[in-house]
């Protein structure tokens, strides 16, 4: 089974990779820029069932290793194989 | 109390590059029996204070001091910190002990993305009976060196630092972009303290200033007072 978890900077802290990126895009004349913010993909793939247990313990991982809920939220996806 | 002979343990990640530093701040510059514990030790042994080395624990692969935060000997240092021990994480150290949960907030990438190594004043607030400007000076001077030292805690979060005095130091002149000039903070019982400057790059005679050892000795005097008379 394959998961993608989404790490990114929360909305309401501050993003310094996201605001260099953003102003770079500026410089390249890319339209309209309201926001750019930089986060993480991290590529799973796991050997076990997709069952509510499993989920917990996904959860448990990305809030206590993948992410920092200090400053960061996650969300996952897996994607129907 | 006068604090002779207190044992202090330095720990090793892979990637600490400050513990040679720290190991000498405490067994040089105090003349205190220091020794070394390996990330891979699930015991700390007898000790007074355990130091957080700085570096790049890990890689700072994730984040800053993640990994590290999962290391075998980070349960003995929990375990250590919630019977009131005393804890000092310095830079990377910082980072570990935040991510740990034993310092509230976290440590983001310098406002302005660049590696900034220089040597900060920093303001010393008036945080605990050792460590407050009657014992270290209204200001002092120790080096910073770090490209994600940018504190960053939510509001409700600041406000109870504010209001408990948990914030030891604070820039004078912002270096990295951290909320309200943080620069080090201690825990609410006030036994866990970090700090993203350098006291063991300021200790000897060949450093920019000797302000760490007294920084250094704050620390201590938490659990020690006497200490603080021996030297004054």
């Amino acid at each position: 089974m394959k998961i993608n978890v989404f790490v990114t900077p929360k909305k309401n802290v501050l993003d310094p990779q996201g605001a260099a990126v953003g102003h770079a895009l500026e410089s390249l004349g890319f339209p309209a820029l309201r926001s750019a913010r930089v986060g993480k993909l991290i590529e799973l793939d796991v050997g076990a069932d997709d069952t509510a247990e499993f989920r917990a313990q996904l959860d448990r991982v990305c809030r206590d290793l993948l992410s920092n809920p200090v400053i960061e939220d996650y969300r996952y996806e897996i994607p129907k194989s | 109390m006068g604090g002779a002979g207190m044992k202090i343990a330095v720990l090793q990640f892979p990637g600490s590059n400050c513990d040679q530093d720290a190991f000498q701040l405490f067994g040089g510059g105090l003349g205190l029996p220091t020794r070394y514990v390996w990330h891979k030790d699930t015991s700390l042994g007898e000790t007074d204070l355990v130091v957080v080395p700085g570096g790049f624990s890990y890689g700072d692969y994730l984040r800053c001091g993640a990994i590290a935060r999962f290391s075998p000997i980070m349960r003995a240092v929990q375990a250590y910190a919630d019977r009131g021990g005393l804890v000092f994480g310095i830079c990377n150290g910082f980072q570990i002990l935040c991510e740990a949960g034993l310092l509230p907030g976290a440590l983001i990438r310098n406002a302005s993305l660049e590696f900034r190594c220089l040597t900060c004043a920093l303001r010393v607030e008036d945080s605990t009976p050792s460590f407050n400007p009657r014992v270290l000076g209204p200001v002092i001077h120790i080096p910073i060196a770090h490209g994600e030292g940018n504190y960053r805690i939510d509001e409700a979060g600041r406000a109870r630092l504010e209001a408990n005095r948990q914030v030891l130091l604070r820039y004078v002149d912002n270096p990295n972009g951290a909320l309200a000039d943080i620069a080090g903070v201690r825990n609410e019982r006030g036994n866990v303290f970090g700090m993203m400057p350098h006291p063991e790059r300021a200790a000897e005679r060949f450093h920019p200033s000797q302000d760490g050892l007294a920084v250094a000795r704050a620390v201590l005097a938490t659990r020690f007072p006497g200490l603080l008379r021996q030297t004054a």
